[in-house]
């Protein structure tokens, strides 16, 4: 009886202690690629930092312009700021609708189809959305301007002269929206199919129509999701590059003006812009300016974080 | 109650009256959709409003706005994909397909160089990034638990939104620090990218591993298999195909990324295999230089600059219809 025991207790032990081993193997690999995020994300600040470091710490008559970093800065941060708040306020309704479309107002089949061509427009390449702004967009634009900066010139965005070529800060916040609208689109279709199907059909029920309904239930379900998201596309419009470099005509005014050729610059097209031909303090002064657009998208984006997790821990799930 | 028919007849009406208005002020077809809109919604929403009270009226007027906004957003998709194609069609032959731009001065020349380097480039990235991102994935799902999980997923979260052009100067700023600041390589870019797809793989095999009923790891436990056993043998083979879905879906973001490449890999005119020997040529910066300084006479350079946006956007498509193809083949789906 004890020696059966003893020979099931060994196997059990060893069998356990050969389990384990595997397990802690295993595991702490995965451990170790989760703490790599960190170590990649403290690294990234770390860099980021020790690069830029020249350009904080010289002095500003060394710095390009003359001026010091923070007159360097200022104008693209306007830029940045500009472009995107013009890319939200042309994306957001705009998501909306088309998230309602998807949800609530085209038939099954359409909707799915639907679904994925707004996830295609996500996946296009910034390159190629410059490239379509400055060459489509953009002169397509010009009559339009043109008409604005004739008739309605005394409103500071439409001071003129109107941009012939169509390389406005204008086109670039509409090119930016389109590109935002599906990271916007996808978080509203979200929250709006997963309002409870009882409250919309209690609205229904009582004589509501269907607009009344969406107005009433379904809007103001998703209404933390919407922002949220919008300020997801936010950031993203925030940190983009590449249609705003080629689009853009930078002159480095700060400006309003909208459909004129004299622009100020984003941060990312400036340092796209400039970095393949810097060198020295210039390219130091360049990592300054990333760093700076880095802490703008971080805050951003802890933003919309917060805000998600915020609802997430009201509702009732 | 307003005929079945109602709006199409007010679209038909108001396409024609938009024709001729149009056509008296000689503007282009945009425009005659856009006035034909504009009086679509108004007359319907009147005669509603006669015939079937306000309520009703806002209710179609809200639906016709509705689907023009929809209309709107989908209109600049399908001129894009117009003007790609028809632009890049020009030049998209066997000598664009099979040359590199060495020795080329006006017209010929190709994109082999680059496509060859954006393969390489984005292989080594996705060869870092998915083992890192699929290990992290299965950490926060199956073994995270408490305060590091949770500073885990906020970081994958703010990973996620780092601006691909910060990503390209971290990777800049790595390889100065150790290597001097005019170090140029094919590695950093993979670098920069693989900053960039890590949070993507992560997200999304998360997903793909929480729709895995736990009903199917508890039978396995039950049947003695170790935790690790099950994960490898249970879990992973049934999220695979969203996993594959979701690597796909990363590489077909990063795979346009030019920002971070210009400023780390930048570019040349011969084909270069090696990533770790000087700079590479890849598509998206081949595109972007070819359209932005063009040489003399400039219509060849940019023809050769659309075909190039036209060799990208079919690759990207592909990877997507493959990615969607996978996932609905072999997938587990999400019942609502």
């Amino acid at each position: 009886m004890t020696s059966t025991t003893a020979t099931e207790a060994e196997a059990t032990t060893t069998a356990r202690s050969h389990r384990r081993i595997g397990d802690r193997v295993f595991s702490n690999l995965a451990s170790g690629a989760g703490l790599t995020i960190l170590i990649v994300l403290a690294g990234v600040a770390a860099f980021l930092m020790a690069e830029a470091w020249p350009a904080l710490t010289a002095p500003a008559a060394d710095l390009p312009g003359g001026e010091g970093l923070l007159d360097y800065v200022w104008p693209l941060v306007f830029g940045t700021i500009l472009a995107s708040l013009i890319a939200i306020v042309v994306a957001v309704p705009m998501a909306i609708a088309v998230a309602l479309f998807t949800s609530h107002l085209a038939p099954r089949l359409i909707a799915q189809s639907v679904a994925y061509l707004v996830d295609l427009l996500a996946a296009i390449p910034s390159i190629i959305y410059g490239l379509w702004g400055i060459a489509v967009l953009g002169p397509a634009t010009v009559p339009a301007t043109e008409w604005l900066a004739d008739n309605l010139g005394f409103i500071p965005f439409f001071d003129g002269p109107a941009s012939t070529t169509g390389r406005t800060m204008l086109v670039a916040g509409l090119v930016l929206a389109l590109m935002i609208l599906p990271i916007i689109s996808a978080v509203a279709r979200e929250v709006f199919t997963q309002t409870p199907k009882g409250l919309q059909e209690s609205a229904l029920a009582l004589g509501a129509t269907r607009w009344e309904m969406i107005r009433m239930v379904v809007l103001p379900f998703g209404r933390s999701a919407i922002v949220a998201g919008s300020i997801l596309g936010l950031g993203r419009a925030l940190g983009e590059t590449m249609a705003v470099t080629i689009i853009l005509s930078v002159s480095g005014a700060i400006t309003f003006d909208l459909i004129s050729s004299e622009n100020p610059s984003t941060i990312a097209a400036n340092i796209a812009l400039q970095f393949p031909e810097s060198s020295g303090l210039d390219v130091n002064v360049l990592i300054a300016t990333g760093l700076v657009l880095f802490a703008i998208t971080l805050a951003v984006n802890m933003a919309a974080r917060a805000i998600i997790s915020r609802r997430e821990r009201k509702s009732d799930r | 109650m307003l005929p079945r028919h109602a709006p199409w007849t007010a679209f038909a009406a108001s396409s024609v009256i938009a024709a001729i208005l149009t056509g008296a002020i000689g503007a282009s077809p945009f425009v005659w959709l856009l006035i034909a809109g504009v009086i679509t919604l108004g007359a319907t929403t009147a005669w509603s409003a006669a015939v079937e009270g306000r309520r009703k009226a806002t209710d179609r007027a809200m639906t016709l706005l509705v689907i023009g906004a929809f209309a709107l957003a989908m209109l600049p998709l399908l001129s894009l994909v117009y003007t790609v194609v028809s632009k890049g069609l020009a030049r998209f032959d066997g000598e664009f397909l099979t040359s590199s731009m060495r020795g080329v001065l006006a017209d010929g020349g190709g994109a082999l160089h680059a496509a060859v380097g954006t393969l390489t480039i984005t292989l080594l990235a996705a060869l870092a990034a998915v083992p890192v991102g699929v290990l992290a994935a299965i950490y926060l799902v199956e073994y995270g638990k408490g305060k590091l999980k949770r500073a885990i997923t906020f970081f994958v979260d703010v990973m996620m939104g780092i601006p691909s052009i910060v990503a390209g100067l971290f990777a800049f700023a790595l390889f100065a620090l150790f290597m001097g600041p005019g170090v140029r390589m094919g590695v950093m870019g993979s670098v920069a990218l693989a900053v960039l797809m890590i949070p993507i793989v992560i997200r999304s095999t998360e997903e793909m591993l929480m729709v895995v009923p736990n009903a199917l790891r508890e039978a396995s436990y039950a049947l003695g298999v170790p935790k690790w056993l099950t994960v490898v043998r249970v879990v992973l083979p049934t999220a695979l195909a969203g996993i594959v879905t979701g690597v796909m879906l990363s590489i077909a973001r990063v795979i346009g990324e030019t920002a971070p490449l210009l400023i780390t890999t930048g570019s040349i005119t011969s084909t270069n295999l090696n990533p770790f020997d000087g700079r590479m040529a890849n598509l998206p910066v081949f595109v972007y230089e070819e359209y932005k300084f063009p040489g003399v006479p400039p219509e060849a350079y940019i023809e050769r600059a659309w075909a190039g946006a036209l060799l990208l956007i079919l690759i990207v498509m592909a990877l997507f219809l493959a990615a969607r193809l996978i996932a609905r083949r072999y997938g587990v789906e999400i019942r609502r």
